[in-house]
């Protein structure tokens, strides 16, 4: 089946996230859909798969004009799609999950004839290779057994085109492999794969053509054999570093956070955090650079006393930072946390609230349960011209600022004390230009004053133009440090995709991973 | 999961967020802000009004549907039928006011007659108002104080049993204190009980997760069997009675009558210092800032470094305890004795009295005084007009529906929507 | 953020878990040590315990059991002791929950032991009682089950059950007609969870608030309307036809399972079939795949092409039916006329069950079972003349469910989005 997109574009409140996308799929292929994070991938894929409607442009199946009003439409249309996070349901067994929606029954009142999609699954399992135990409840299972059970879903609806979104942004190297020899299986079968994916060694190895996303329009269509990962890491993130901040050389003075080892697992109970080391000095900007989900909102919670490591030491000049969120604040940490809405402020809270909004029971905002308003108002007097926050009040509610503003209110609030150590995540996610500036300028001034500083980003513009070092992390460890010298957009992005540059190889941290407690990344 | 978790966050009407003067007295040369103030003020006023004429309008109807012979009169009669429609609905509604607050005439011609007699009758009514408003303002600030935080409190009716339980007991065990010593120490007791019975739906959310709301309503269960079994014991119950009932309370515990001959009592000034205590806890001190910053967004709460179960269970300590004052209020205001099924519901009603109050303090006074009206004027209705006094408990479950959905009321009254469209919503599931 | 152990870690969920098997293990020795001394050793040695097993003129009589009180008793603590000593050294794994059942049974034989020292206890009456107080909590459980596999939390069972109650004794008496009062029940059933579900669903109600609303609503509506209408017309309107007992051919004759089982009036093999039909339903057919899937994880029923909005709304008014169907027990099915808030709660004890019961029909059926059970017993109590307060036994099916919810003894898991409501993107 051939699948064409053709001009596609779609717009949400204040963005363009698709602008005139073409896209063609032929029969039989892996179609590489390759960008950053934001660049439009996603919005693409569900326009196609009728959960958005585009604003423009349309879809063709075999050269056919085709409208769907939801996801139903596209699984008609012989669709399937593998989501990022799983629509299965955790205590339903393999069986009654594929079969969902689309059940076998048998007799006038529907009862399940589980026997005889069991015996489908396990037909189709076995023909492509997925192994699946069609009893097992999905909760039990690891995520990449999860996924199996994604693509059979697909397949045991007779999808002709499968999307996979991100498919190994949650496996392991082996598990990679395993996707990979499933979908060259799927394709020599005549099934069409949409591969969505920022890994450039993963496009190279398994796709028949590539087209790259760059924030939302299509930057350029190639195949394997006429691309390297340099070319392609261009297309993907852009030659031209846009932002520039201006900033002297750093003048790196004591190391005042260490991380010694740090183990930290996520929810699943994998080592999100894989035995990580690193320093910032005072004085110093340390950028952390990487696609999301790698770790990074681990290490930053792990940091600021919000999970519990596993194993490891945090040390904040030198001594152990204690373990509760409040503890970690008045050891002097600043923290721009990654989710500015949901993290950092309280929407319905007013400005001059949320300026307090970690201070507010010590002096001179409290003395014992008693709030001082006159205090809390002359700070957010002060702060809000300081850091020139746009609000007609302080006592509007922080949720009806700009995005822009609201991070002002964040970082006003968290640098307007004596810091020894700043974690920012994300901190110009959303914002426009000139935020974007002034948030910098903010942080490298701090950093001029001697704190230490730890940006946590996936924009690699960000990235390099507030680094004193670069660092890159990849499955939950730093695969390398680079000087913004070194620290071209290609050879980020070849680090950032999990490939490294000496070698040319995937990183295989599994096998390197020190034997001390070690157990595989995900296992 | 995050996802999900974010919906716990507590929204029952989108008014008090925005409306409420932050933790600073107002500055003057916003004169702009202060002028939205005015508007959103009357915004937070205006749908609890409308609340509030929907259900007396659904109420009106139930009345006309239910005579028998009305509705034999739409067939003979249909233009004499709507007269005699309204002029029912308007005795039934008249009967209730003037239960409530009295007869403006008789009011007036007492004023000036200076007749103790004729004035003491005349306010009848009203005190009657202020005995049932009493326990209503704090149970109603017990459910407000627990919404602000995120928690629904479904339990002020068995805490204020408990509180009743231990006030009574305080009241008649100590003998021979003066009364500025006795009486502090059974209203405390009152206090102490119903926080007890708080304290465990807030420890178990804050230690296991267990829902708030299952937990107290079986709480409320067990406190009446509690109470029931302790009014059997030898302790508890009255020398010489066989019924379930406790011993009188000592005079010196007595709350005492606000003028002679009529029965609202200095309970009410304690109702009315716990509202500008919550006001205070809530607005001006640091625990209240905590409790409205978990309420709103407990990751953001937690990310600031505040404690999610601290305030999960100091709130429903404090909120128990302010049911518990309710009954307290209740037994040593009133009759002195307690007896099962004393309380009609109040802590039921303290829900309908804190959504209505929008779960600001001064909204849950104004509220406790319009539900007290409408209990202490319910009573005289029916034996003026033969309406069943239940009509009331209609009117305020309606008013709850029409409070809950204000998507509906707009409809209604086809007001548009404010800004934040869907902010009614607020989810929370069972389990953990 | 001292160094933490690496080595051999247990998630936390692990750690809990297996304090909570010690957690139990403690409780099941107190238990035993707590039945020996109040059920044992405050029995003297001699006495035996009675239990009637056949009414006298029963076709097929049994002898009387008869055990040595005492004895009895501490066979039994020693079951539960043994059980509580492996509880606390290795855990049962997987089948707790069989251990807890062995336990609750053996504490509960030592308990009627102990009451019938001495005396004879009608064993078959008081199981008899048992079926007949858990049947509207029964119906409630089950209008719970449907509700909240969908995802809707249903706290307004017990408006349902008295609007039941009320509207079947109306119809019922007005037309002579106690199946058309049964009918009526059902339907103002349902007609109170449409509205629910339009107030869930449509408005995005907090489900606990438009439960509570229609709760208080129900109560206001039936007391006002029985001062209205049935006080001065008690006759043409609060004298339904009864619905008697209907002895099944040959099954009601079989020694006390017979009486206790099949000779029941129509309400109780209704639930009956109604328990098997829904059990089978939600677990064997597409109808109840489905549903689960809308309780567990709407967004994935709807990208497979599940109506997530249909599945609840449809599932609130069954729900809400069968519990208008178990309202009619109350009157037309029990007492007769209806008497203001006589579900007295049961609505409430219904949602324990279905907790209690893991959100499964027949699960929560036999928690009905167990309630009714501590009901029937308390409502002996002053015969069999036994020192424990009637009232520490009308708590334990709150007490319970409390313990159950807190996950102190098991797991109750509620379906993932229970009471969430659903947004279409």
């Amino acid at each position: 089946m051939k699948l064409e997109l053709r001009g596609i574009t779609k717009r949400f409140p204040g963005v363009v996230a698709n602008r005139d996308v073409d896209l063609i799929v032929q029969a039989g292929e892996i179609h590489a859909l390759l960008g950053e994070n934001g660049a439009g991938k996603s919005t693409l894929m569900n326009v196609l798969y009728g959960l958005y409607r585009p604003d423009d442009g349309e879809i063709l199946i075999d050269d056919r004009v085709v409208a769907f009003d939801g996801p139903g439409d596209a699984i008609d249309a012989g669709i399937g799609m593998v989501h990022q996070h799983f629509m299965l349901v955790p205590v339903f067994t393999v069986t009654e999950n594929v079969m969902l929606g689309v059940e076998t029954t048998r007799g006038p009142l529907g009862q399940l004839d589980r026997r005889a999609a069991r015996e489908r699954i396990v037909e189709i399992s076995e023909r492509h290779g997925l192994h699946i135990d069609p009893d097992a409840t999905v909760e039990d299972l690891p995520v990449g057994v999860r996924q199996r059970v994604e693509i059979i879903k697909t397949l045991y609806r007779q999808s002709n085109v499968l999307i996979l979104d991100e498919p190994s942004a949650v496996l392991t190297p082996q598990e990679t492999e395993d996707l990979f020899a499933v979908m060259r299986s799927l394709v020599a079968t005549g099934t069409s794969i949409v591969f969505i994916t920022h890994k450039l060694n993963e496009v190279l190895e398994v796709a028949d053509r590539i087209t790259v996303l760059r924030r939302g329009t299509v930057a350029g269509t190639t195949t394997p054999a006429e691309a390297n990962r340099e070319e392609l890491a261009a297309m993907m993130v852009g030659r031209d570093v846009q932002l520039v901040v201006d900033r002297t050389p750093a003048q790196p003075g004591e190391p005042i956070l260490e991380v010694r080892d740090l183990v930290v697992r996520d929810e699943r109970g994998h080592n999100a955090v894989n035995h990580l080391d690193l320093t910032v000095r005072a004085g110093e900007i340390l950028a952390i650079a990487g696609v999301q989900g790698n770790g990074q909102s681990e290490l930053v919670e792990a940091i600021t006393g919000l999970r519990e490591p596993d194993a490891g030491d945090v040390l904040l000049a030198g001594q152990p930072l204690a373990d509760t969120p409040r503890d970690v604040f008045e050891a002097g940490v600043a923290h721009v946390p990654e989710d500015r809405m949901e993290d950092g402020l309280i929407a319905d809270f007013t400005v001059a609230d949320n300026l307090v909004l970690n201070s507010y029971w010590q002096p001179p905002f409290a003395s014992g349960l008693r709030l001082h308003g006159e205090a809390i108002v002359s700070n957010a007097e002060t702060l809000v011209g300081e850091y020139d926050i746009r609000t007609p009040s302080i006592f509007n509610p922080v949720g009806n600022l700009s995005g822009g503003n609201q991070q002002k209110v964040i970082a006003a609030r968290e640098f307007s004390r004596p810091i020894k150590l700043i974690v920012a995540a994300q901190p110009t996610r959303g914002l426009d230009v000139g935020s974007i500036e002034y948030i910098h300028r903010r942080i490298v001034a701090k950093r001029d004053e001697g704190a230490a500083v730890l940006i946590v980003s996936s924009e690699l513009d960000e990235v390099v133009a507030l680094g004193d070092r670069i660092a890159v992390m990849y499955r939950g460890r730093i695969v390398d440090t680079l000087s913004p010298e070194e620290a071209t957009p290609e050879r980020l992005g070849l680090l950032m995709g999990g490939a490294h540059p000496e070698d040319g190889e995937p990183v295989d941290l599994v096998g390197t991973a020190p034997a001390a407690g070690s157990e595989p990344s995900d296992g | 999961m995050a996802d999900e978790s974010r919906h716990q966050e507590l929204e029952t009407t989108e008014a008090p967020a925005s409306a409420e003067p932050a933790a600073s007295p107002p500055v003057p040369e916003a004169a702009e802000a202060s002028g939205n103030r005015v508007l959103s003020a009357l915004r937070g006023i205006l749908l609890p009004a409308l609340a509030l004429l929907a259900a007396f309008a659904v109420g009106a109807i139930i009345i006309i549907v239910t005579d028998f012979d009305l509705l034999g009169q739409w067939g003979s009669d249909p233009i004499g039928a709507i007269g005699a429609s309204w002029s029912s609905v308007m005795r039934t509604y008249g009967a209730l006011l003037r239960g409530s607050i009295g007869d403006p005439g008789a009011l007036f011609s007492a004023l000036f007659s200076a007749d103790w007699e004729a004035l003491r009758r005349a306010f009848g009514p009203l005190s009657e108002t202020i005995v049932s408003a009493t326990p209503l303002i704090l149970t109603g600030l017990s459910v407000a104080l627990a919404f602000r935080v995120g928690l629904f409190n479904i339990g002020a009716e068995g805490q204020l049993y408990l509180g009743s339980l231990f006030a009574v007991i305080a009241g008649f065990t100590f003998v021979g204190m003066p009364w500025f010593i006795h009486l502090p120490i059974a209203v405390a007791a009152g206090f102490l009980g119903g926080a007890v019975w708080g304290f465990i739906p807030g420890l178990l959310k804050a230690r296991t997760g267990a829902h708030e709301v299952i937990v107290t309503i079986m709480l409320n269960f067990v406190s009446y069997n509690l109470i029931n079994w302790a009014l059997k014991t030898e302790f508890v119950q009255r020398e010489g009675r066989p019924d379930p009932i406790s011993k009188i309370v000592e005079p010196s515990a007595v709350i005492p009558p606000l003028i002679d001959g009529l029965r609202a009592h200095w309970g009410i000034v304690i109702a009315l210092l716990a509202a500008v205590g919550v006001w205070w806890l809530l607005f001006r001190s640091t625990k209240g800032f905590e409790f409205r910053a978990v309420g709103f967004n407990p990751r953001a709460a937690r990310y600031a470094g505040m404690s999610i179960s601290w305030a999960t269970v100091l709130s429903m300590v404090t909120a128990g305890g302010l049911a518990g004052l309710a009954g307290a209020a209740v037994i040593l205001g009133g009759s002195g004795t307690l007896s099962p099924g004393f309380s009609p519901g109040y802590g039921f009603d303290g829900i309908v009295v804190a959504l209505v109050g929008a779960t600001r303090p001064l909204g849950v006074v104004a509220a406790a005084f319009l539900f007290g009206a409408l209990r202490a004027g319910a009573t005289p209705m029916q034996a003026a007009t033969g309406t069943p006094i239940d009509i009331v408990v209609v009117i305020q479950a309606l008013v709850i529906m029409f409070i809950a959905a204000p998507a509906l009321v707009r409809a209604i009254f086809r007001i548009r929507a404010e800004r934040r469209m869907g902010s009614e919503v607020f989810a929370k599931g069972w389990g953990s | 953020m001292t160094a933490a152990p690496a080595a051999p870690v247990m998630t936390r969920a692990e750690r809990r878990l297996r304090t909570r098997q010690r957690i139990l293990g403690v409780v099941y020795l107190l238990l035993a040590v707590g039945m020996v001394l109040a059920f044992g050793v405050s029995v003297g040695g001699d006495a035996s315990s009675s239990f009637g097993l056949t009414a006298p003129t029963a076709p097929i009589a049994l002898p009387n059991l008869v055990v040595p009180s005492a004895t009895t008793a501490y066979l039994l603590a020693a079951v539960v002791a043994f059980a509580g000593a492996v509880q606390l050294t290795r855990g049962f794994g997987t089948r707790w929950a069989v251990v807890l059942g062995l336990v609750a049974f053996a504490f509960v034989f030592a308990f009627l032991t102990w009451v019938a020292a001495g005396q004879s206890m009608n064993l078959t009456g008081l199981l008899e009682t048992t079926v007949q107080r858990s049947v509207p909590i029964a119906f409630g459980a089950l209008s719970g089950v449907l509700c909240e596999r969908a995802g809707v939390v249903n706290i307004a069972i017990e408006g349902m059950l008295l609007s039941g109650a009320f509207v079947s004794a109306v119809v019922a008496s007005a037309f002579d007609n106690p199946w058309l009062g049964m009918l009526a029940a059902i339907l103002v059933g349902g007609l109170l969870a449409a509205l629910l579900a339009v107030l869930a669903i449509r408005y995005r109600v907090d489900q606990i608030i438009a439960g509570f609303f229609i709760n208080i609503l129900v109560a206001g509506l039936t007391a006002f309307l029985s001062v209205r209408l049935l006080q001065p017309y008690q006759n043409e309107l609060n004298t339904p036809e009864r619905l008697g007992p209907i002895a099944i051919p040959f099954l009601s004759d079989i020694p006390v399972l017979g009486p206790v089982l099949f000779r029941h009036n129509i309400f109780v093999y209704l639930l009956f079939g109604l328990i098997i039909v829904i059990h089978l339903g939600l677990f064997y057919t597409r109808w109840g795949l489905r549903v689960r899937a809308v309780g567990e994880h709407p967004k994935a029923a709807d990208t497979v092409g599940v109506n997530v909005y249909w599945v609840r709304y449809s599932n609130v008014i069954m729900g809400g039916m069968v519990a208008g169907l178990g309202g009619a027990f109350f009157t037309i099915g029990s007492t007769g006329g209806f008497e203001r808030e006589m579900t007295a709660g049961r609505g409430y004890i219904g949602l324990a069950a279905m907790i209690f019961g893991g959100w499964n029909p027949i699960g929560g059926f036999l928690a009905a079972l167990v309630f009714g059970f501590a009901d029937a017993i308390q409502s002996r109590l002053s015969i069999l003349s036994i020192a424990i307060p009637s009232e520490f036994l009308l708590m334990v099916p709150y007490v319970v469910t409390i313990i159950v919810v807190a996950g102190l003894v098991g797991r109750a898991r509620a379906p993932a989005a229970d009471g969430k409501p659903y947004v279409k993107e």
